[in-house]
């Protein structure tokens, strides 16, 4: 059944659309990610223009992120103080992130520093997930079934001041860093048009050393204020959300995200992670090839006037 | 009375030079952009009328166009940069219609002249506006191509040759199909008439394409007041959030 976008203006399958959000939902819901590094690209390719795909995206992914967070809301999976520390540097960092969007816009190589974002910290990310739960794996496997000692490692994030004491997470913390982390992701979802749990879950892992249950609660609190504010903003200035658009995606995507929590209760934390991270890793490989092989089509076309 | 003849014979020259005019019908005039909105057929048909027999010579030749509203596009080229294909050069293109559609009764570089081309842009490659490419640019004409090309394999851009049906130089009729991904507008609709290469006659008119109810309302919205659709639209996400949560919780219970 085709359906006539009213902002987008094109005409694309409903059906397809409802899957499209279905599937990111499920891997939303599992992953704690927006799934916005995802539906962003796979928008594209069906034919939604960029800037309505970004704008659109944000929205589709606060209802998704909802969704998800009830879930864990009853699951007792979030810590709302680390949520509210994150939300802070979210929102400073969404401001600044639209900032540098526009600056980029203005040299007029936004499409280009988009991918080649998307291929650096996919890679990165991706990458470095991968090792780390290949090797706790491997370390699970070796103890014979029993799990490694529980020992925090202290490094320099225990050493700075301002600290905060997080419940739900166990953790004495500064709240520098997680504050940080948040400014962080709010410039790249700002930038790349996604919720940024992909960067912001690792984060959370690795540098705050918080427990990875918690973590995907967490994350998704976070992702909805800020991907609600980014929304705003583009409504505002760039006209370019669309509504039918978004109601498509997430009634795909809030179906979707119900049931990839329950799969991502009853699987084990390393093989999350690592499911994470060849996902990261494809969608990275897939935009690392448009980069480097001949296109079949050397021109394209945009709006003009934005000189 | 020898006045009166003069006048009317003086006439009759005046207006010999458009001895054969058009009369036109559209199966519609307004094409309505609805949620269900998948593309529109739309039939322009009419008649020569000609007061005097059909005048000898070359053969009566018709040339129908649809415009779409103009816009400026940019048109970018990516070359091959430290290993990446990056966008390197940019042309603006003036101006460009979003849809053009060119129907005609036989090849249009048989039918047509270089002159009437230029003066009513008729094909598809006179109808874009390029003022000119900045000097850095060595070959700007590829630009245009390719957004020729480009809009062409969308279906924006159509040549519709022997697209006209016309009979005993009288009746024509052609069909243009209209593709999904239209942009609003007025869409200028030009009937040429031709003799020997030249344009004997020209008719104007246009289709109205609007979007309609819900599409109309969103998308006026979205425009006067973005601050309550950038709301709207929250409201549904985070309802249509809560209700998935709240019927998986009915669904487990």
């Amino acid at each position: 059944m085709q359906i006539y976008l009213p902002i987008a203006e094109v005409s694309v399958n409903a059906f397809l659309l409802l899957g499209l959000g279905g599937l990111v939902g499920v891997l939303s819901g599992m992953f704690g990610v927006g799934g916005g590094f995802l539906m962003t690209p796979l928008l594209f390719f069906i034919g939604i223009p960029p800037a309505v795909a970004v704008a659109t995206e944000a929205n589709q992914i606060v209802a998704s992120s909802f969704s998800g967070v009830l879930a864990h809301f009853k699951r007792k999976t979030v810590d709302l103080r680390m949520g509210f520390v994150l939300l802070v540097g979210g929102l400073i960092g969404a401001a600044l992130g639209v900032l540098v969007f526009n600056f980029l816009k203005s040299v007029g190589q936004v499409d280009l520093l988009v991918r080649l974002c998307y291929v650096v910290f996919l890679g990165i990310i991706g990458a470095l997930m991968f090792v780390e739960s290949l090797n706790a794996i491997r370390k699970a496997r070796k103890a014979g079934g029993t799990p490694p000692p529980k020992r925090r490692q202290r490094n320099w994030v225990h050493a700075l001041p301002f600290k905060m004491r997080f419940r739900t997470s166990g953790l004495y913390i500064s709240v520098i860093p997680p504050v940080l982390v948040g400014v962080a992701v709010g410039i790249l979802a700002a930038i790349m048009g996604v919720g940024g749990g992909f960067i912001m879950v690792p984060a959370m892992i690795y540098l705050l050393g918080m427990p990875t249950k918690v973590v995907v609660g967490t994350s998704l609190f976070q992702i909805i204020f800020v991907t609600a504010f980014t929304t705003m903003l583009h409504a505002t200035t760039n006209f370019t959300v669309d509504i039918v658009l978004a109601v498509l995606l997430l009634i795909g995507g809030v179906v979707g995200a119900q049931i990839g929590t329950r799969i991502g209760v009853k699987m084990k934390a390393e093989q999350l992670r690592i499911l994470l991270a060849i996902m990261v890793l494809a969608v990275c490989g897939k935009l690392a090839l448009d980069l480097l092989f001949q296109p079949s089509e050397l021109y394209s076309l945009g709006a003009a006037g934005g000189h | 009375m020898r006045s009166l003849a003069f006048a009317l014979l003086a006439f009759c020259c005046a207006i010999s030079a458009q001895a054969e005019e058009v009369v036109l019908g559209l199966s519609r005039d307004q094409v309505a952009i609805t949620t269900r909105f998948d593309g529109s057929e739309i039939l322009i048909f009419g008649a020569v009328k000609r007061e005097e027999p059909i005048p000898e010579g070359p053969p009566l030749e018709v040339v129908i166009t649809v415009a779409g509203p103009s816009q400026p596009v940019m048109v970018r080229k990516k070359d091959k940069v430290l290993g990446i294909w990056v966008n390197t050069e940019a042309v603006e293109v003036d101006l460009a219609p979003s849809f053009y559609a060119v129907a005609s009764t036989a090849p249009l570089d048989t039918i047509l002249s270089d002159v009437e081309d230029l003066r009513h842009k008729i094909t598809v490659p006179r109808a874009i506006r390029s003022v000119g490419a900045p000097d850095t640019v060595q070959d700007s004409a590829a630009f245009t191509e390719a957004l020729i090309r480009i809009r062409t394999n969308n279906a924006l851009y159509q040549s519709l040759e022997d697209g006209v049906a016309l009979d005993q130089q009288t009746l024509f009729r052609t069909a243009i199909t209209l593709p999904a991904n239209l942009t609003e507008g007025e869409y200028d609709t030009r009937i040429f008439l031709l003799r020997g290469g030249q344009v004997i006659s020209t008719y104007d008119t246009t289709i109205d394409v609007r979007k309609v109810g819900m599409e109309r309302w969103l998308f006026a919205l979205s425009r006067e007041n973005p601050m309550a659709y950038g709301l709207l639209s929250l409201a549904i996400a985070i309802a249509a959030g809560w209700g998935a949560s709240a019927v998986f919780r009915l669904i487990r219970t």
